[in-house]
């Protein structure tokens, strides 16, 4: 049957289209608002922002997360910075510049509409967090300072040193206290969200795991906000937080939210290469690095050899056998290409053998060029946390020799799909941030994640939500004690029973990385029709063995981290499989998704604007099931979807 | 490396904690300490044994979520890094590591290597905020900030809320925390407007909360895994004397 | 006002800081009457007399008293603080984290020492001078002698004349020594006069201070000493 999509986009120009639909939707005055209770899951960028927010308009909030503390949330490690277009810097910005390079950053696969108002409220977003005290960069005159970064032409990049989504969450994380203080807003931290609960086709509540007692609580509101992040650990190694995952976003798919673009994945081009067999986490560089710093790998490969050996240091290889790849293919950006196209590049010469650890996995980094240009002095002041932090992990000074990096899984631009009002395929269920798919399309540029999260928490959800809610002013107190809630309540107890009972031979680490291999391997930077059936298959047989080999120590009604892993171990193999899928019927490349059967002849991403100009939207139709596709047509009224070019 | 490994184990709030001891081998001496622990849980659970609980999340040293006290030091051995940003190379092959959870009135333990750090947020709630609405607000260019200003508030803000300032501090005392907020605020002229009324109601807070006193031994910056200096403590001394006085 | 003093912990530490800062004058008052017994023995028992039963020299004792009582009191009042916040269980291991000072640490210690110091003290001198004349004597037996109450020169010479109190008193500075180098720039820091460029600078001061003061008393006590003839060199 599939979804009836409705974008609800409104009409007129793109650059009118917000205002005139902020316009015409419906408010919800301030005695009414004081009688809606709403829910929302998450407290990175997007959940306390939006969290402050409606609580300061008066609705009755509750939020959840499952740290200790509602700032912790995974948008606190974001370290380059957050773009907006205010022109600060006088090199010809807009909102209009910043509305292109979005769109053309994620390959044409977002909507117009959608990204319009992102750029268009960015400036915004800068006005708020300087009021509320976030202390960005400054120039000498006292006024904001900017930095430039991949994909753009322009510095509309505003950081905070390397802590700008610390520093952007601490003031969304502020807001909250300020709106926890007044009343407004209840937390629950520790809290994981197991289940969404449905009524008459509409979001009620949630139910919940209260991670220090293992208690299952029950609560109810007028509306459920997802602000859950990305599903990035899927891969088991990646650059999330050990905590990040998918489950709160899938169990809304499992109770009918469409998910889109699953496929859509980001990797990051500048993390630090792997070390071995018992890692469990990757460290990202930040992007800001490639302001200064030149990519390349040796041209011979006897220098490679000898790297590999040890016989010979980084700076011992000459200038004229150093290439530089990224400036050779992209003349125009340089090493500040995209990063689906960098990360790219660099498995391209790691494929080609040109790789230059023991794995074969890593290139350089180097800040020579820099150093010899602005000296050690300044070099140190713009990276100088990001340097000691590299030589921390590796035992390497970058300012001696160059960084060692590679790509790794950061983002998930796909998500739960929303309408412009940000709303899913269910009545009151809201998703915003990188949970949802709405706004970077195949590729996400950097600095703009950070953007977005406060986009849709402060600026966008806060007034379409009413547009709903001015539905609900009549609509009495959710009760948790409904058969719809006893039922949600049931599965979770009885999942959790299941897990705890297999008591198998492999600990969910275990069947996790094995998991990430597969996902790595099949659906990374390479995929293939051929690569992809593999994964899907090698998922599904996995999934078997985990339901049954699984071994789950504790208990349930305990602090129990094994279990929690499990559970969240429980949507990823059914998210893996999911993002396969979708990544099979996606017979083009774009953005973060390439498909090795559709590349130009100098191996760039091969677009297919006849046919896949769309969003793919899954539907969930049982466990075991094939999900249903449903495409939303992209409509370019204003752009033209053109192959990108980063060379001229 | 091989390493002996003594870790305080907990069952929960309510009952008494004691060490046990453990062996892991093999260990990398790239391998970061908590993948050294989550190597040993993985072993725990393969021998059908709870693994031990600890808290982490983000591995890069800013989401303040771990902790522990390693070999009587917050955040183990390095200054001015987390607990998930040490290496395994820092310690002897062979070592005995002393692993024991934040200790301190205010952070009660959970269950083994974990507590409850609400205290802070707690803190934080009574005042640790600018109190502008989403919107309502000037330009962000409007009020120029001298760049040592915005410097110097960046220092404060860097501030991850960990807790290791009061889990060193022999009287527990939550200043470190408090004064960066405070002072991080102080400096900026969006966060003057409420400075007197901040720095009071947080301070009252932190007295509530049975934090100690502090005696200015410094201890706290030497293990914040964001040295931040006693020197906004100073400020906060400064802002709140400043507002008492005028009460 | 007077409730954020003694209820809130800065307000408590402000009081710490002021009684502090009082007393250190004191003490280097005290000292440099001290260092008078050394050039002019006359000089010193003009001052002893100048400070006796004397109505002003009355309401210095007792403001002096109460400073010290006060210091002590929030000291304790403080440190029992202290010690409920540190809560129950204790660390097993714990190191000296760098940088800091071991007198930071152990302040009440080493205030009791000093405390103890005093007692000894007012005992040595202050029972035998200004107590007497309150008292409304003159004289007192001290060590088989007859010694004037406003003839603290000659209360000194016989102190020191014995070592056991010539090693205790520089124990006793000893302690007060540790006391100071953490006090004193402390002071600045709990009003809150302190910063990044200024810590070098102030805890160079307290050095300063807290060696002053050591010297300043120890000198008169081995001047004595030596003066009188080393008694421990011919018992």
């Amino acid at each position: 049957m599939g979804f009836k999509l409705d974008a609800k986009i409104p009409a007129g120009e793109l650059a009118q289209k917000w205002s005139n639909h902020k316009a015409a939707i419906r408010v919800v005055s301030p005695a009414n608002k004081r009688k809606l209770d709403i829910i929302i899951v998450g407290t990175g960028l997007g959940g306390a922002s939006a969290a402050a927010s409606l609580g300061e308009l008066g609705y009755n909030v509750k939020v959840f997360c499952i740290q200790d503390s509602p700032r912790r949330a995974h948008s606190i490690a974001a370290q380059g910075g957050i773009n907006a277009a205010k022109n600060y810097q006088n090199d010809n910005d807009s909102v209009y510049r910043l509305f292109y390079d979005t769109i053309k950053g994620g390959d044409y696969r977002a909507r117009e509409a959608n990204v319009y108002r992102l750029a268009e409220v960015s400036n915004l977003i800068i006005d708020q967090c300087v009021a509320q005290g976030v202390p960005f960069a400054r120039e000498y005159g006292g006024l904001l300072a900017n930095r430039s970064f991949g994909g753009a032409q322009v510095s509309r990049t505003f950081y905070a040193r390397g802590q700008t989504g610390q520093q952007l969450l601490l003031g969304a994380y502020a807001a909250l206290n300020k709106e926890i203080a007044a009343g407004s807003v209840k937390s629950y931290p520790r809290h994981e969200m197991l289940d969404l609960v449905i009524e008459d086709g509409e979001a009620r509540g949630i139910i919940a795991r209260n991670l220090v007692t293992g208690e299952i609580e029950r609560f109810g509101a007028h509306a459920v906000v997802i602000a859950t992040g990305g599903y990035g650990n899927v891969f088991f190694l990646s650059t999330n937080a050990m905590a990040s995952n998918g489950s709160a976003a899938f169990q809304c798919y499992r109770k009918g939210a469409g998910f889109a673009n699953p496929c859509f994945t980001q990797i990051h081009p500048t993390c630090i290469p792997k070390h071995g067999d018992q890692q469990s986490k990757l460290t990202l560089m930040s992007e800001s690095l490639r302001n200064d710093g030149r990519i390349w790998v040796p041209k011979k490969l006897e220098d490679v050899k000898a790297l590999r050996a040890g016989q010979k240091q980084p700076s011992e290889i000459a200038e004229e056998d150093r290439d530089y790849y990224l400036e050779r293919r992209y003349p125009a950006f340089g090493n500040l290409v995209p990063r689906d196209v960098a990360s790219r590049a660099a498995k391209e010469r790691c494929d080609a053998g040109f790789g230059v650890n023991e794995t074969g996995l890593a290139v350089f980094l180097d800040f020579k060029t820099a150093i010899e240009r602005l000296g050690k002095d300044i070099i140190k002041q713009r990276y100088g946390n990001l340097f000691d932090m590299y030589e921390e992990i590796t035992d390497v000074s970058p300012y001696e020799q160059p960084m060692q990096i590679f790509p790794a899984v950061h983002y998930t631009m796909g998500g739960i799909w929303v309408d412009y009002n940000l709303m899913t395929t269910i009545p009151g269920l809201y998703a915003i941030g990188e949970a949802n798919f709405s706004d970077h399309g195949a590729n996400r540029l950097g600095a703009s994640a950070l953007m977005q999260g406060l986009a849709d928490g402060y600026f966008v959800l806060p007034y379409t939500i009413g547009d709903y809610l001015s539905h609900k002013i009549q609509a009495p107190k959710v009760k948790t004690d409904t058969p719809a809630f006893d039922e949600a309540e049931k599965g979770v107890r009885e999942k959790i029973e299941k897990l705890l009972s297999i008591n198998g031979k492999q600990s969910v680490d275990d069947i996790h990385k094995r998991l990430g291999n597969i996902m790595w391997e099949y659906v990374g930077m390479a995929r293939s029709k051929e690569s992809l059936e593999k994964a899907i298959a090698e998922i599904q047989a996995l999934r078997k063995e985990f339901w049954q080999d699984v071994k789950v120590v504790g208990r349930a009604d305990d602090f129990n981290v094994e279990l929690e892993k499990a559970l969240r171990l429980v949507d990823f193999l059914e998210l893996g499989e999911l993002m396969a899928r979708d990544a099979l019927i996606r017979e083009e490349s774009c953005g973060g998704h390439f498909r090795v059967e559709h590349q130009t002849e100098e191996g760039e991403a091969k677009r297919d604007d006849e046919n896949f100009v769309y969003a793919a939207v899954w539907e969930y139709k049982g466990p075991d099931q094939a999900p249903e596709l449903t495409k939303e047509p992209l409509n370019f009224e204003f752009v033209h979807p053109a192959q990108r070019n980063y060379k001229d | 490396m091989n390493f002996t490994l003594k870790i305080w184990r907990q069952k929960d709030a309510k009952s008494k904690g004691a060490f046990e001891t453990y062996e892991v081998e093999n260990i990398s001496a790239d391998t970061s300490f908590l993948e050294m622990l989550d190597i040993l849980n993985n072993n725990l659970v393969h021998a059908g044994k709870e693994p031990v609980a600890f808290d982490h999340d983000c591995r890069e040293g800013i989401c303040g979520m771990c902790s522990l006290h390693i070999d009587g030091q917050a955040h183990g051995p390095s200054q001015g890094a987390t607990t998930c940003q040490i290496y395994m190379r820092k310690f002897e092959d062979g070592a005995t590591i002393t692993i024991e959870p934040w200790r301190s009135a205010a952070f009660p333990v959970i269950k083994d290597l974990v507590v409850n750090r609400s205290a802070y947020d707690q803190i934080l709630q009574a005042g640790g905020f600018v109190s502008v609405r989403t919107n309502s607000v000037p330009d962000a260019n409007a009020i120029p900030i001298p760049k040592a200003d915005a410097d110097e508030s960046m220092d404060a803000a860097s501030c991850i809320g960990c807790g290791a300032c009061a889990a060193t501090c022999k009287n527990g005392s939550a200043m470190l925390f408090v004064a960066a907020r405070v002072s991080s605020l102080a400096k900026l002229p969006q966060g003057r407007v409420e400075a007197a009324r901040r720095a009071k109601a947080m301070v009252a807070k932190m007295d509530e909360l049975g934090f100690g006193n502090c005696t200015n031994t410094g201890a706290c910056q030497a293990e914040c895994p964001k040295s931040i200096s006693i020197a906004h403590i100073a400020r906060l001394n400064r802002e709140f004397l400043a507002a008492k006085l005028e009460d | 006002m007077s409730c954020f003093l003694t209820k809130s912990s800065l307000g408590k530490k402000l009081v710490m800081s002021i009684t502090g800062a009082f007393l250190v004058l004191f003490i280097l008052f005290h000292m440099s009457m001290n260092l008078t017994a050394i050039i002019s023995p006359e000089g010193y028992n003009a001052i002893c007399r100048f400070l006796g039963a004397n109505w002003y020299a009355l309401a210095g004792t007792a403001v002096l008293a109460l400073g010290v009582l006060v210091h002590f009191a929030f000291a304790l009042i403080l440190t029992v603080n202290n010690y409920r916040a540190r809560g129950k269980q204790r660390y097993a291991v714990t190191v000296t984290e760098p940088g800091v000072t071991w007198a930071s640490k152990n302040m009440l210690v080493i205030g009791f020492i000093v405390l103890a110091g005093l007692a000894l003290h007012l005992f040595n001198f202050w029972a035998k001078m200004q107590l007497v004349e309150v008292l409304g004597g003159h004289a007192s037996l001290v060590g088989g002698r007859t010694i004037a109450a406003t003839d603290g020169a000659a209360l000194i010479a016989y102190t020191f004349s014995q070592w056991y109190y010539v090693l205790i008193y520089l124990l006793w500075f000893a302690a007060l020594w540790f006391h100071l180098t953490h006090g004193v720039w402390s002071m600045f820091q709990t009003v809150g006069w302190a910063n990044d460029t200024w810590y070098p600078r102030l805890k160079c001061i307290a050095n300063a201070v807290a060696t002053l003061v050591f010297l300043g008393f120890a000198v008169v006590v081995v001047v004595y000493y030596i003066k009188g003839g080393c008694a421990c060199c011919c018992a």
